[in-house]
């Protein structure tokens, strides 16, 4: 019955949403922003990604809101299962499958890698911080459910978390003072496209962004797996 | 092209319907978990890698992760 009346109302929705979009042509360049973007992007950022360079570059501010959001849905979370009370650690959790805990001994350090990868990569190849932060708390993942004894560090993943998000306000600081003078002015030198060290300070906040969303979706994993009773 | 992007879409579609009436909870998150998929998929063949890698590990992996867990505490099947 409850399936039905959604499915219902979900046909209401789309066909009004089909009908108030028909109007649009899909596609079409409704402002010239892209343009610019696509033009200017590499010589304003240094950055080959341009979708980072918008990100990190253009649109900082933006994304030191986002991570603030992250962060405080992560707080909550943790705040709400810890009035939950209960004792903390996971008794009575089955032992895992052969294959899931001789596959994490492999996999795991690999995952941890290809998260850094990305966030170190993001302003030369697709992905960036938040991508990176999700293959490494993935990775995590992986360890609770292989091996139900372990658990993460909760203070050393909290030090990270912290400290990344101090970088990450503090390099737009320095740029109040150095170079353009504005809230997360790119200060630093941009470099030679196409390097590894280049775009300034986009590689170094991806990186913090990536510690940083690689601890905190960590922790609310850590927080939701523990066992509470 | 066109016909990959159909077929996708008319995956998904399929995906989240069996998704909605499973009255096995954890049957509908593996199919919410599909959509995810089949989303990230989507957007890789639309040109949009950045967002693909997103879809992929937070929609597919951590989400299903998260339901899976609030399934173990509360019940697997709905009344």
């Amino acid at each position: 019955m409850r399936a039905t009346v959604g499915l219902i109302l979900l046909a209401v929705i789309g066909v009004g949403v089909g009908i108030s979009l028909l109007a649009i042509p899909f596609g079409a360049p409704k402002t010239e922003i892209g343009d610019y973007y696509i033009e200017n992007a590499r010589e304003d950022t240094g950055a080959t990604n341009v979708v980072t360079s918008v990100v990190v570059g253009y649109r900082a501010f933006d994304t030191l809101g986002e991570v603030t959001v992250l962060f405080v849905a992560a707080l909550g979370l943790g705040a709400v299962l810890a009035t939950a009370g209960g004792k903390r650690g996971r008794s009575g959790v089955e032992p895992a499958s052969l294959i899931l805990s001789a596959g994490n001994i492999f996999l795991f350090p690999l995952i941890l890698l290809f998260g850094a990868y990305i966030f170190t990569h993001g302003h030369l190849t697709p992905g960036g911080g938040f991508q990176g932060g999700a293959v490494i708390a993935s990775a995590f993942l992986l360890v609770y459910l292989s091996s139900p004894g372990k658990r993460i560090n909760e203070s050393g993943a909290t030090l990270t978390e912290s400290v990344s998000g101090l970088v990450f306000v503090a390099i737009g600081l320095l740029g109040l003072t150095y170079g353009t003078h504005y809230f997360l002015a790119n200060f630093l030198p941009k470099g030679t496209l196409n390097t590894l060290f280049s775009a300034g300070i986009i590689p170094v906040i991806y990186c913090a962004i990536g510690l940083k969303v690689g601890s905190e979706l960590a922790g609310v994993v850590d927080n939701l797996m523990e066992e509470t009773e | 092209m066109i016909i990959i992007v159909s077929l996708l879409v008319l995956a998904m579609l399929v995906a989240a319907v069996a998704a909605l009436i499973y009255r096995d909870l954890l049957s509908a998150v593996i199919a919410s978990c599909l959509v995810s998929l089949l989303a990230s998929i989507l957007f890789f063949f639309l040109q949009a890698p950045d967002v693909a890698m997103a879809e992929a590990s937070i929609g597919a992996a951590l989400v299903t992760a998260i339901f899976v867990i609030a399934i173990r505490r509360t019940k697997r099947y709905e009344e």
